[in-house]
């Protein structure tokens, strides 16, 4: 494509796109304007039919609840892709760095940093556990509570050493709260056509507003989002770590690297 | 009142992401992508969406920088 034909189509495009986006632009509500209809409506109507103060969450996990069923198996797919792609390939090989010189210990972390780990990961744990069970209260909930969850090992990681944080999350413990927290989703999904109504109704007692245990399925769902979140960001970590830490290339015989 | 703090999140997120895509080592705009993402996330507290302000934090400040710094340190290793 010669350089005159390459501006003519970048001028079309740019045509193009300029019109859309400006027809786009033109119906937006104005700046600073008040919350939509819809939005009105919903702050209406969600505490009196779901019975939650945080109306986000009724819409996340029961007015469009099926979206976020799908959000979830994005995400289990994304985590268990990425643990298809950082496995040790043929030419590589798992093993902790030799120690090159092993009559000097390595320091340990200073008490400073041992002391802020050892406070923020127990702190992490409870805000996470807080957040996933408010979802239904304040803002917040399964996801963002989960990730905190998992940001609980990266500290701890950060204050003691590789070995000390693989023994803190066993494997087969992170994948099964992946797997268990998004197949959870899918039960209580089907506890509404168990109930002879649709799928992902909310069938669970309501509970009254302002309670911890309240708005029904809501509270259930984002428990177990909560597990998967973490389950699969814990994971998601451990595999990057594990390429950095301890996956190498295997060295051919006779060469040493 | 509230219209000003959104206009000066809107130009906070305008200038932080300018300096996202003008920074080019990658580990200093592992940094530049934080701060853009505390923009994003000042942005939509302004906007009253608590829930989504929380998401990015969260993944702003511990899942994207955590995924970045690592792969860096990933390809620094290979190199040597």
């Amino acid at each position: 494509m010669t350089r005159r034909a390459r501006l003519i189509f970048f001028a079309v495009a740019v045509a193009g796109l300029a019109a859309v986006l400006g027809v786009g632009l033109a119906s937006l509500p104005s700046f600073g304007s008040q919350t939509s209809a819809y939005a009105r409506m919903l702050n209406e109507v969600a505490p009196v039919q779901r019975h939650v103060t945080d109306v986000v969450s009724a819409i996340n996990f029961d007015y469009r609840g099926i979206d976020t069923l799908f959000e979830e198996f994005i995400l289990l797919a994304t985590v268990a892709g990425i643990s298809v792609v950082l496995r040790p390939l043929s030419d590589e090989t798992r093993q902790l760095p030799k120690d090159k010189a092993p009559d000097r210990a390595i320091p340990p972390p200073s008490p400073a940093v041992w002391l802020l780990s050892v406070f923020l990961s127990s702190l992490l744990l409870l805000v996470g556990l807080e957040t996933v069970t408010h979802g239904t209260l304040t803002p917040g909930g399964g996801f963002q509570g989960g990730v905190i969850l998992a940001s609980a090992f990266y500290v701890v990681y950060l204050g003691t050493n590789y070995r000390t944080v693989e023994r803190f999350q066993p494997p087969l413990l992170l994948e099964a709260a992946d797997g268990v927290g998004a197949s959870g989703y899918v039960f209580i999904g089907l506890l509404g056509l168990l109930a002879g109504t649709d799928f992902l109704s909310n069938v669970i007692g309501l509970g009254a507003a302002g309670n911890l245990l309240s708005g029904g399925t809501i509270w259930a769902l984002n428990i177990v989002v909560g597990a998967e979140v973490a389950g699969g960001f814990a994971i998601l970590a451990s595999e990057f770590l594990d390429q950095t830490a301890v996956i190498r290339t295997r060295p051919r015989s006779g060469e040493h690297r | 009142m509230s219209e000003a703090l959104i206009a000066v999140a809107l130009v906070w997120v305008a200038a932080s992401g300018t300096a996202v895509v003008l920074t080019r080592d990658p580990l200093r705009q592992a940094f530049t992508a934080g701060f853009f993402g505390l923009a994003l996330a000042f942005l939509y507290l302004s906007l009253q969406s608590g829930d989504v302000a929380l998401s990015q934090i969260v993944v702003g400040a511990i899942a994207l920088p955590l995924i970045v710094l690592l792969s860096l340190a990933k390809v620094r290793k290979d190199r040597e």
